[in-house]
């Protein structure tokens, strides 16, 4: 409540032309991403930086309202990333990726967890940074995927279930990192993970088991019935989330996993202009509370980690494609395409923003972030022709 | 019928693969939002597509007919290789007699010599539609028979 309070002290003409003019920046900003071939996302943490603490025009009187949006931002990214999949995709790609998907956790966690114990972490800060590390963005990758026309190609099916499966495991993972940054003691800790756990469990049986009765009580609503439907339900389910420990974003994940059918397709379409501004939000929230100067000092740690991130998942995408592709150019072409992070890093960070190490590894997640987003689609591009220059001049 | 593979694309939708005759790897991919792409493999690497081709609905639409692959139009070109044979399109408006009747109860086919082949029911096609299939106001009948039967066919159906 103190949040919509400080919002209405303000003066609202002012906030109106500060937010006014962010938006209309971003918006430019997204042109540019466009025209670069490059997801906005980076772009939006750059501005984040320009107008934040100790950035080049700092902004003041719209900040809280600027928090609360990027915090629903959260909220709406994640449930559309569960409108995405339906559970028979869920099932089957769990049936053919487990088994990559726990080498994948491997190879990309191990480094981020490594360096936060090496800067002399906490060891929770340490176990989300390698979570930052970890995960591709599933909307960077699949865009990619389809702006350069692979969607035909053998090794993409694999890649695409990669991606279901890691992002099934951040609904495990967050709500335990969640669970043990609440808990302060020991034994309270164990318990708040087993509540998490147990009501992701539940909240999971229910959207599987009774999804469909719930997409079909939706489904006659008119656009705008269904618009606030979705909405309502989505912060309803979050913020009780929240309540017990479970991160608020999980909770809006698994709303979106539980709709399907047409549904899904239309709750999509009218949620998908509304995620869009709000998640432009959240990205210019988390990097306006960093300090430009953080990012400067952990440089050397955050390049450190891209370039294993990289090597990382090259890995991933050479093992998961073992049944399906042959050629080492289509192995190596999908690892190129899983370098990309995003939301899941920043969200993951964002969650770490109140423990001790919380600054630093903010400035970290956000190199990170600008590193593989930007080298992670322009490698999927030349993936080919690198691999030919790389076979040659190991040939010589 | 060649032997066709699905595979699903999660988040983006279903793909269909299959090689022709001549000896080609075509996939169709199917996006939720009902784009449609066209991928042909590269012969000599299949990992890779060498053409893509992007589809919107209307042109989906376009390409199906212009390939004959719809019942409707398949229907037609048998018909029209028939001497004699002519086919026509009824529209059953509200109000008509048989609107609510069944194919079989009207006698259509006993009283004209026509057959109804296909039933246009908004997006949907009833292809050759039994005696039970009811007739409903603003289905379009695809029938076919004489000259002389048809048109007594749009007077039964009309009057």
């Amino acid at each position: 409540m103190t949040l919509l309070a400080d919002v209405t002290n303000v003066d609202p003409a002012v906030a109106f032309i500060e937010i006014g003019v962010v938006a209309l920046v971003l918006s430019m900003l997204a042109r540019l991403a466009g025209r670069l071939g490059i997801t906005a996302i980076p772009l939006y943490l750059l501005a984040g930086l320009a107008v934040g603490k100790g950035g080049i025009a700092p902004l003041d009187v719209s900040a809280d309202f600027i928090h609360l949006a990027g915090e629903i931002g959260v909220l709406l990214l994640l449930l559309t990333l569960g409108l995405e999949y339906s559970p028979n995709e869920l099932r089957d790609g769990l049936r053919s990726s487990a088994v990559p998907g726990v080498i994948d956790a491997i190879t990309n966690f191990t480094p981020g967890f490594a360096v936060g114990l090496v800067l002399g972490w906490e060891p929770i800060s340490a176990v989300l940074l390698g979570g930052v590390c970890w995960v591709s963005s599933s909307g960077i990758v699949s865009k990619v995927l389809t702006d350069l026309d692979r969607l035909g190609n053998r090794e993409t099916p694999a890649i695409l279930n990669l991606l279901v499966v890691e992002d099934l495991a951040m609904a495990v993972y967050l709500p335990i990192v969640a669970a043990v940054i609440a808990g302060r003691e020991a034994d309270e800790t164990i318990v708040a993970v087993f509540i998490a756990l147990t009501a992701v469990a539940m909240i999971l049986t229910v959207s599987l088991r009774w999804g469909d009765r719930l997409s079909a009580l939706l489904s006659p609503a008119s656009d705008e019935a269904l618009l606030l439907a979705v909405f309502g339900l989505t912060l309803l389910v979050g913020g009780l989330a929240q309540q017990v420990q479970v991160s608020a974003a999980i909770g809006a994940f698994l709303v979106g996993l539980a709709l399907s059918g047409p549904v899904q397709a239309r709750a999509s379409a009218v949620v998908g202009p509304l995620r869009d501004l709000f998640a432009a939000t959240f990205f210019v929230f988390f990097s306006f509370s960093i300090d430009p100067g953080d990012v400067v000092v952990v440089l050397i740690p955050a390049t450190v980690l891209a370039v294993l991130g990289i090597g990382g998942k090259l890995v991933s995408g050479w093992i998961v494609t073992r049944p399906t592709t042959t050629s080492a150019r289509g192995r190596l072409r999908a690892g190129s395409a899983l370098i990309a992070r995003g939301e899941f890093s920043i969200v993951i960070a964002a969650l770490g923003a109140s423990t001790v190490d919380g600054a630093s590894l903010g400035a970290i997640a956000a190199a990170y972030v600008l590193i593989t987003a930007v080298a992670g689609p322009l490698a999927a591009r030349y993936a080919d022709q690198l691999t030919t220059i790389v076979s040659r001049t190991g040939s010589r | 019928m060649s032997e066709v593979t699905e595979t699903q694309l999660p988040g983006i939708g279903v793909r269909h693969e299959f090689t022709t005759s001549h000896g080609e790897r075509l996939a169709v991919l199917a996006h939720r939002t009902g784009r449609r792409e066209i991928a042909v493999y590269d012969r000599s690497n299949p990992d890779e597509c060498s053409t893509v081709l992007h589809l919107s609905p209307d042109d989906t639409r376009t390409l199906a007919e212009l390939l004959g692959a719809s019942p409707v139009s398949e229907a037609i070109a048998a018909v029209q290789r028939l001497e004699g044979v002519a086919i026509d399109w009824i529209p059953i408006r509200p109000g008509s007699p048989q609107d609510g009747s069944t194919i079989g109860s009207g006698q259509l086919r006993t009283r004209t010599g026509t057959s109804i082949v296909a039933l246009l029911r908004g997006d949907e096609t009833v292809p050759a539609p039994g005696p039970d299939v009811v007739l409903n106001a603003d289905d379009l009948a695809v029938a076919v028979g004489t000259s002389d039967g048809l048109r007594q066919l749009r007077a039964l159906l009309e009057a």
